[in-house]
């Protein structure tokens, strides 16, 4: 049984608790801010990358299910949470409808859709922040994997089926807020929204939801179910000979991991200031794909460093080549790729392994002779 | 000796070509039985039917005279008691020896049993009694992927053994083995029988002669002759389909 905090788990959380505490505290001290507000909401949006990359690790880089739909759980956690913020508002809309959203005044509703009924409660959002994509990869799992759909195939229906959510939420009838999403967003459980105290407050939230994504997948991962996972990915049908329900194994992990995902988007969504159906756009779920690579595929504190890390780049490089900054992202995919398949987290550790290897092999010889 | 396993009258065809033509074949438990036949007589579509990875157009497959093997998967097969080695090694090949054995020990399947899975002295001492029957004590922390080819087919039969299976399908065990190899497996499997049922697929003459079993030909997807290896070696139509080739 090897144990759930390793070198690698304890650097990184290490590091994640040492920014928690440092961000806030540091901000309490110096009156002249320490960090700006935006830039502690710009972390906590990374940290939410974080988890929802996490998630599709443990999916991906331990099952080979290869999702190139993980924004759709993600999405709908984050409409889950918008949702009990919108009633949040009340009556301090534009139209100062108490019970009505601006938009659903505006398209001339007379009374709260039913799947809004609610969401005015906060434990209400909570549950369905979990409950909406685990339903959904439940139903879309149960039938894909019963039907033993792998490979490239399932990538495309993953896909087919963010488009389809993207689609629908864009209507206007579905009564999500159509092409706007939700915004306008005052305060959550009575605080503001846009007060220091809160963002920071959000930004501690999602790291400890990040340690816990990440603890809660190392405890998979290395129980005995981790050992199957593995075993899926590697040699499905002699996993199936053994006598495991590959299906069976699947569908869990990849519920377990559209909740993470779910709860990523919940504390993105109040720190962003809105959710919007380009959310659950493909290239958004590619996207994802593309910070597990980066970071190290199957290692789960990789996948949480290629999101830091891409997250950051990309703010750093709009800033700097506002126009080409998308090209500069794809070079340095592909050159991480190339060069670093095992993605950065292998490439820092191959780093730090060779000295003392070498020596190990040293001592081996010398004891052999 | 009540019977392990029936196939009667057993059909499938694939784009129509017959691979299994009205087969009848019956096993009895404990017994270890050699099945031969040249390329394409069925012999791998047979396994796939029996472990319920191929269903048959019609026929009937019954597993200890009342269970139908038809109407049951890979895994539902495989929690009845039966297991199988495939032609190519396959095992676990990014996870250790010890690993590998450990997943195939006989226990509870179901993901919470598993999740919440933690390993008993009794495990331990299975895994070292089964890696020191396979010879494979020294590599229990290796990776499987590194073993040598030989070596993946002994975890491979560890594995099987691991599943306490009541019947044993063993594709081609010899495949890649020297000939020191290819006798040990073929004590090892006349050692297991009796107390499991066993199968054996095999090209290798010798090592079906070393088995010293009840033979069954195969050919065309139905049984051609069935006895003693001596007595189907004798058989004109054996000799001219297979062995005078």
């Amino acid at each position: 049984m090897t144990a759930l905090i390793d070198r690698r788990m304890g650097i990184f959380l290490a590091g994640l608790f040492v920014l928690t505490v440092a961000i806030p505290l540091g901000n309490l001290a110096f009156t002249d801010r320490f960090v700006p507000s935006y830039v502690v909401s710009l972390f906590g949006k990374y940290l939410c990358y974080a988890l929802l990359a996490v998630a599709l690790d443990l999916v991906w880089g331990y099952c080979g299910i290869l999702s190139l739909g993980h924004g759709a759980f993600f999405a709908l956690g984050g409409y889950a949470m918008g949702m009990h913020l919108m009633r949040e508002i009340g009556d301090r809309g534009v139209y100062g409808n108490p019970l009505l959203p601006d938009f659903m005044v505006f398209l001339n509703y007379d009374a709260l859709p039913w799947y809004w009924l609610g969401f005015d409660m906060f434990w209400f959002a909570c549950i369905m922040v979990l409950l909406a994509p685990g339903a959904l990869a439940f139903v879309f799992g149960w039938f894909a994997f019963r039907s033993r759909v792998t490979g490239v195939y399932l990538s495309i229906i993953t896909q087919a089926m963010t488009y389809a959510l993207m689609l629908a939420f864009f209507r206007n009838e579905m009564g999500f807020g159509g092409n706007n999403g939700l915004t306008d967003f005052k305060d959550v459980l009575g605080f503001n929204l846009q007060s220091d105290a809160t963002r920071a407050g959000l930004f501690v939230l999602s790291a400890i939801a990040l340690a816990a994504g990440l603890l809660i997948a190392k405890a998979i991962t290395n129980s005995k179910l981790g050992k199957v996972l593995i075993a899926v990915r590697d040699a499905e049908s002699r996993t199936r000979f053994i006598g495991y329900r590959v299906e069976h194994y699947k569908l869990f992990v990849f519920v377990v991991s559209a909740m993470m995902a779910g709860v990523a988007g919940a504390l993105y969504t109040p720190q962003v200031g809105i959710i919007n159906p380009g959310e659950f756009s493909p290239a958004n779920s590619i996207g994802i794909v593309i910070w597990v690579a980066l970071g190290g595929r199957g290692t789960l504190v990789g996948a949480a460093m290629g999101a830091i890390i891409v997250g950051a780049a990309q703010t750093l490089l709009t800033g700097w080549f506002p126009e080409i900054w998308i090209f500069v992202l794809g070079a340095l995919f592909i050159f991480v790729t190339i060069f670093m398949p095992q993605g950065v987290l292998g490439v820092i550790e191959n780093t730090l392994r060779r000295r003392p290897a070498a020596r190990d092999l040293t001592t081996a010889r010398e004891a052999k002779a | 000796m009540s019977i392990q396993l029936a196939l009667d009258g057993v059909n499938r065809s694939f784009d129509g070509f017959k691979a299994i033509n009205n087969l009848s074949l019956t096993v009895e438990k404990g017994e270890l039985r050699a099945v031969i036949g040249p390329n394409g007589a069925g012999k791998t579509t047979m396994m796939d039917i029996i472990t319920g990875k191929t269903r048959p157009d019609t026929g009937d497959v019954l597993w200890n005279q009342h269970i139908d093997l038809t109407r049951l998967d890979e895994a539902g097969t495989a929690r009845l008691g039966i297991g199988r080695k495939f032609q190519k090694p396959t095992v676990f090949e990014t996870q250790s020896v010890e690993d590998n054995i450990a997943l195939a020990l006989k226990d509870d399947r179901s993901v919470w049993a598993t999740l919440f899975h933690r390993r008993s002295d009794a495990d331990t001492a299975r895994i070292t009694e089964l890696l020191d029957l396979v010879k494979l004590t020294d590599a229990r922390d290796a990776m499987a992927g590194d073993l040598s080819h030989g070596q993946k087919q002994w975890l491979e039969i560890g594995m099987l053994l691991a599943q306490d299976p009541e019947l044993l399908l063993v594709d081609e065990p010899a495949a890649g083995m020297t000939d020191a190899e290819t006798m040990r497996t073929a004590e090892l499997l006349r050692g297991i029988a009796g107390k499991h049922t066993v199968v054996v697929v095999e090209h290798d003459m010798d090592f079906v002669r070393a088995l010293n079993c009840r033979v069954t030909v195969l050919h065309q997807g139905h049984v051609l002759a069935e006895g003693s290896l001596d007595h189907v070696s004798a058989n004109p139509q054996v000799i001219e389909v297979y062995l005078g080739r």
